[in-house]
């Protein structure tokens, strides 16, 4: 039986993940220093881990409210209120998901009618496109450059606004290239909502990450009048290394916030309990274990991005998230061209650029999130390979 | 300075031109501080922190002696707890608070050798009241490490 014809046409239409493909070339070889992961190396810490434990022993296996424990709203909204200075009401514009993946899907649907379209930056995480398509929207990229260190100008979203605009995605610090943005940018980008009555998706999953002493990170749902027009998301995964655990939220609207409730309630129900219990104890007890990693993410950053412009691979320095993205394109090779002789003669394994959109061709992204003396083999082994090339 | 001393803590391994690039401070300068720390003795040392059982030589016992002393007027515990830390057999040496006075760890070649260095040397000491051997079988985590890897395994070489 032939399913080409029973599998959904938007789903069909869809194409399948650079990173997957990639993904393939490296599973079954265990010889490889990997640069290619999108997750801290850390375990979750273990009075997290424990946390979730003990909730077990207890017994904790029951469905919770469909937007999430109240203790955990409450800490939720609490955390985002000191990290962004916006309050949001934790009876009705607080949404626990299954991680920020889902909570993406969830306001895409929410607000998507067919043919809407939806502005983010690129390059950007693998799943912002196929989300917004599944939606039924039209995704609309603004590529970002390395000279500008991948921030994102209003005046370019400007250039691809139309009359069917209705949401602009933005997820600073950004995974793939570590851009983070200035609050008078972000203000100019605010003001370009405000004029044009757009929808802001704001993910800030990496915010926590952030390196530089003077860099205050803001969120463009604190500026002013930008609260009623925003949706933030955020998650465990990669400040307190719980990217297992599937927990994220949105902060958004009471409005909004009940859309994506009525699809949450259908589809997944609730987030997994022991999650949740989980997110507790990391929002009351796990700063110190983020500053911790982010210390260790800070040194291994340095020493990663002065080997690549060393070596003559041009590399900006990321002000957060935890990958480098260095520039390949003196190399005169593709990035996936790059990346697969690299991992054929160096065993080490960094993703093609192109991976996170057409803009990210000529790059690769290096996750540093990895044990300092594997990245100094794996940088041993660019250098190896980056002199072979000259 | 702080910061210095935590990175030394994680791991006494970091060169000086690591500790310069990672705290922005020029390397003699790092060189200077940590040897006026040294100097005043608030860096005791470095040392490997090892797990017994992957080491050959695996004979090596380590006790814990709970040590009872009578207090001396002028000195409380301090020079005869002195005294017995001077031992090389003696890894570390605590007044505690509790049911007893000193905690001593010791290390020895041989359970017979531990047991001597106890009965022949400690016990025998004036101002010793009593002492409880306890000797360690297996060890799960040592300065802040742990013993056994964890966790991280599943890690997929390749993700978003």
């Amino acid at each position: 039986m032939s399913f080409n014809d029973k599998i959904a046409d938007k789903v069909k239409e869809i194409p399948r993940s650079g990173i997957r493909d990639f993904f393939e070339l490296v599973l079954g070889r265990d010889d490889v220093i990997s640069l290619g992961v999108g997750e801290p190396d850390f375990s979750s810490p273990w009075h997290i881990r424990e946390a979730a434990i003990y909730s077990l022993e207890k017994g904790e296996t029951s469905y919770t409210s469909n937007l999430g424990m109240e203790k955990l709203r409450k800490a939720i909204s609490a955390s985002v209120q000191k990290q962004f200075n916006v309050n949001y009401d934790y009876r009705s514009e607080v949404l626990v998901t299954v991680g920020v993946s889902e909570a993406l899907d969830l306001a895409c649907r929410a607000l998507l009618n067919p043919g809407d379209e939806v502005i983010y930056h690129e390059p950007c995480y693998v799943s912002y496109d196929p989300s917004i398509s599944l939606a039924y929207g039209c995704p609309v990229s603004v590529p970002t450059r390395s000279e500008n260190n991948f921030e994102v100008r209003a005046e370019e979203i400007e250039k691809k606004i139309s009359p069917k605009s209705k949401i602009l995605i933005l997820n600073f610090p950004t995974n793939p290239t570590g851009a983070v943005m200035k609050q008078k940018e972000l203000q100019d980008i605010a003001d370009l909502c405000i004029s044009k009555d757009l929808i802001v998706i704001t993910d800030e999953i990496y915010s926590e990450l952030v390196y530089e002493d003077d860099y205050n990170h803001v969120s463009i749902s604190s500026l002013p009048e930008m609260k009623s027009r925003s949706i933030l998301l955020h998650g465990f995964s990669k400040a307190y290394a719980m990217t297992g655990f599937r927990l994220g939220y949105s902060c958004a609207p009471a409005e909004i916030t009940e859309a994506m409730m009525k699809i949450h309630q259908y589809s997944m129900l609730c987030a997994p309990i022991t999650s949740q219990v989980a997110a507790i104890e990391a929002l009351e007890n796990g700063s110190k274990a983020v500053e911790k990693m982010r210390q260790d993410y800070r040194s291994r950053r340095d020493y990663m991005v002065s080997q690549f412009n060393d070596m003559g691979l041009p590399c900006h320095m990321p002000g957060g998230a935890f990958y480098a993205f260095p520039d390949i394109r003196g190399s005169g090779l593709s990035s996936k061209k790059f990346a697969t002789d690299l991992l054929d003669t160096e065993s080490v394994a960094a993703v093609p650029g192109d991976a996170f959109g057409g803009s990210g061709e000529g790059f690769l992204r290096c996750c540093y999130a990895t044990d300092i003396n594997l990245i100094k083999s794996a940088m041993k082994g660019f250098k190896r390979f980056v002199d072979s090339l000259k | 300075m702080d910061r210095l001393i935590q990175l030394l803590k994680e791991n006494g391994r970091h060169s000086v031109e690591e500790l310069s690039s990672e705290l922005g401070i020029g390397a003699d300068q790092i060189e200077k501080i940590i040897s006026d720390l040294i100097d005043s003795g608030a860096i005791l040392g470095f040392t490997a922190i090892t797990d017994p059982s992957k080491i050959d030589d695996s004979d090596t016992v380590s006790a814990l002696i709970e040590v009872k002393l009578t207090p001396e007027r002028g000195g409380g515990f301090d020079r005869l707890a002195r005294r017995i830390a001077k031992f090389d057999e003696v890894e570390s040496c605590m007044l505690m608070s509790g049911g007893y006075d000193l905690c001593v760890v010791i290390s020895g070649s041989s359970l017979h050798n531990v047991a001597t260095f106890v009965a022949e040397k400690l016990s025998t000491l004036e101002g010793v009241v009593s002492t409880a051997t306890h000797f360690q079988l297996k060890k799960y985590k040592s300065n802040g490490f742990l013993a056994e890897l964890d966790g991280s395994g599943e890690r997929l070489p390749v993700s978003p």
